[in-house]
């Protein structure tokens, strides 16, 4: 199963990503005021 | 530093109907072919002894069709009309979203010609071969740049849940696309290559595309669909904002595991196959969360399904997923999975999500966005959406009880064996036991057929009635 030695870092680098995605949106103020969001899409 | 886009007082909402109007079209065309090989199945001679028209070449050819022709051009039609809406600025480019649109027309056309002359990579979803699969890497780089480049240069700060959901989706379909696709060219002239992975290491990067392609190209890109299209149906705000956050990374965090679960009982190492179930069994937690927060949306408002068909469509895709994501988990049980893989069960299975889910929200989406890209109130026939709901419907039930029995049946019938350790029944005996159920199957699907070419009828109505707009943007709301 040398195709882990592909796959699992690979996994572990996306997952890395993805918390720095997170990271990005919690504080850049993606989430302050998230209900309103659900409403503004309907007024466009 | 600005951007041409930036500046726009319009929408690009001529991509948008490029890909609403194709996606009808090869709706009609994909399931056609689906129904074709259904009907191979129960009568074999059909194929008429012509290679072109065999069971191996044409299943392919139905499986690209509907997935990537029906459901790549509703997801383009909807993220770039999603993404311009949320954001409230025109696509990031015009010359990107006619290169992604006429890029993929050629796609799917490569598609048709290549896969029944024979020409494939035998893995399954990503039978392309190697010249084809460089012209996707384009055209979805070029995706890629006009998605997020639209997101970059957004009037609104916040990035809508939508996006968020288009967005993995185009990243994952990249990777997934470059790591499972890798392969060797015998010669630059030929269309013949070889995978750059062998034996059961191939087996698991296909399984991780193939699953990873149910979750991020079949799901993660049409509950963007679903987050934009049945708030905006409903006119209700999505049930919990919240909720919505947490389902996206809880999907995101823990899909990328599941894929061994197609591999149960192979030369794979048995932990890996443990490993696949219990991911596979994690993932109901969110795909639960993320079919209640859309249902729940109509909380309070549960009369309008009574009378708006389209909203019907969008509910109804959302108890499929929920079915399908039940069923899904339990089927990568390994105990479960001795009995159901290798049947008609999984096929079953397949359809619930892709005729439920993935076909019925992107009718809804398309019934939705249609009229108002011509510039119309509704569809030309309402009454033709409501007998399109009924079709579509009992279609899919048809199909997946029948291949319910089927599969059950064939397990069960594959798995008996004598007192003395011999087989109780031939293999063609269970072929023969199934025929039946094929033929219910073919009625079910014929009924979906039928339903979409409605649809066709009722798009070509309505966009002949209307004629192009162009929507201008609003001005921008406060916080920019």
């Amino acid at each position: 199963m040398d195709i882990l030695y592909l796959l699992v870092p690979f996994s572990v680098g996306l997952i890395f990503f993805i918390i720095g995605a997170v990271w990005w949106a919690i504080h850049s103020g993606q989430f302050d005021d998230v209900e309103k969001e659900g409403e503004r899409i309907l007024k466009d | 530093m600005a951007f041409p886009n930036s500046q726009a007082t319009t929408y690009n909402d001529k991509v948008v109907r490029q890909f609403a109007i194709m996606t009808v079209v090869w709706g009609v065309v994909g399931m056609l072919v689906g129904v074709i090989i259904a009907a191979q199945l129960a009568w074999p001679e059909l194929n008429m002894g012509i290679s072109f028209l065999s069971f191996g070449r044409l299943r392919p050819l139905h499986t690209n069709a509907v997935i990537f022709a029906f459901g790549g051009c509703g997801l383009f039609a909807t993220s770039y009309y999603v993404v311009q809406r949320t954001c409230q600025v025109r696509l990031f480019s015009d010359k990107l979203a006619s290169l992604t649109f006429w890029g993929w027309q050629l796609v799917i056309l490569s598609a048709a010609v290549s896969l029944p002359l024979g020409f494939t990579q035998a893995k399954e979803y990503a039978e392309l071969e190697w010249p084809i699969d460089i012209l996707i890497t384009v055209i979805w780089v070029a995706y890629a740049i006009n998605f997020f480049g639209t997101i970059g240069t957004r009037k609104v700060k916040h990035i809508y849940v939508a996006n968020w959901f288009f967005g993995a989706f185009i990243m994952a379909v990249a990777l997934l696309h470059l790591g499972n696709s890798a392969a060797l060219p015998v010669s630059l002239s030929g269309m013949k290559s070889y995978s750059a992975y062998a034996g059961v290491q191939d087996a698991m990067v296909q399984w991780w595309y193939g699953h990873n392609a149910v979750g991020f190209f079949l799901t993660a890109g049409f509950l963007g669909m679903m987050y934009y299209f049945i708030p905006k149906q409903a006119g209700r705000p999505v049930y919990s904002y919240r909720l919505s956050i947490v389902h996206f990374w809880a999907l995101i965090f823990t899909y990328m595991w599941a894929g061994p679960h197609h591999l149960h009982y192979t030369a794979l190492p048995d932990w890996t196959q443990s490993l696949g179930m219990v991911f596979s069994l994690i993932l109901l937690a969110p795909s639960w969360g993320g079919m209640i927060n859309g249902i729940m949306t109509l909380s309070g408002a549960w009369h309008k399904l009574r009378d708006d068909p389209i909203l019907r469509f969008l509910i109804v895709s959302l108890s499929f997923y929920g079915m399908s994501t039940f069923e899904g988990p339990m089927m990568a049980i390994k105990t479960v999975n001795a009995l159901s893989h290798y049947t008609d069960w999984t096929v079953g299975h397949v359809h619930s999500g892709a005729l439920g889910w993935v076909g019925l929200v992107t009718m809804g989406s398309m019934y939705y966005l249609i009229p108002r890209l011509f510039g119309q109130k509704q569809m030309f026939s309402v009454k033709a959406i409501e007998v399109h709901f009924y079709m579509a419907t009992v279609g899919i039930v048809l199909y997946i009880a029948a291949l319910w029995i089927a599969g059950v049946m064939q397990g069960l019938m594959w798995r008996s064996i004598n007192a003395d350790g011999t087989l109780t029944y031939t293999f063609v005996e269970s072929v023969k036991a199934s025929y039946p159920f094929y033929v219910l199957r073919l009625a079910g699907g014929l009924l979906y057929l039928s339903g979409m070419v409605i649809m066709l009828w009722n798009t070509v109505k309505t966009a002949t009635a209307g004629r192009s707009v162009t929507v201008t943007i609003p001005t921008v709301v406060a916080h920019a």
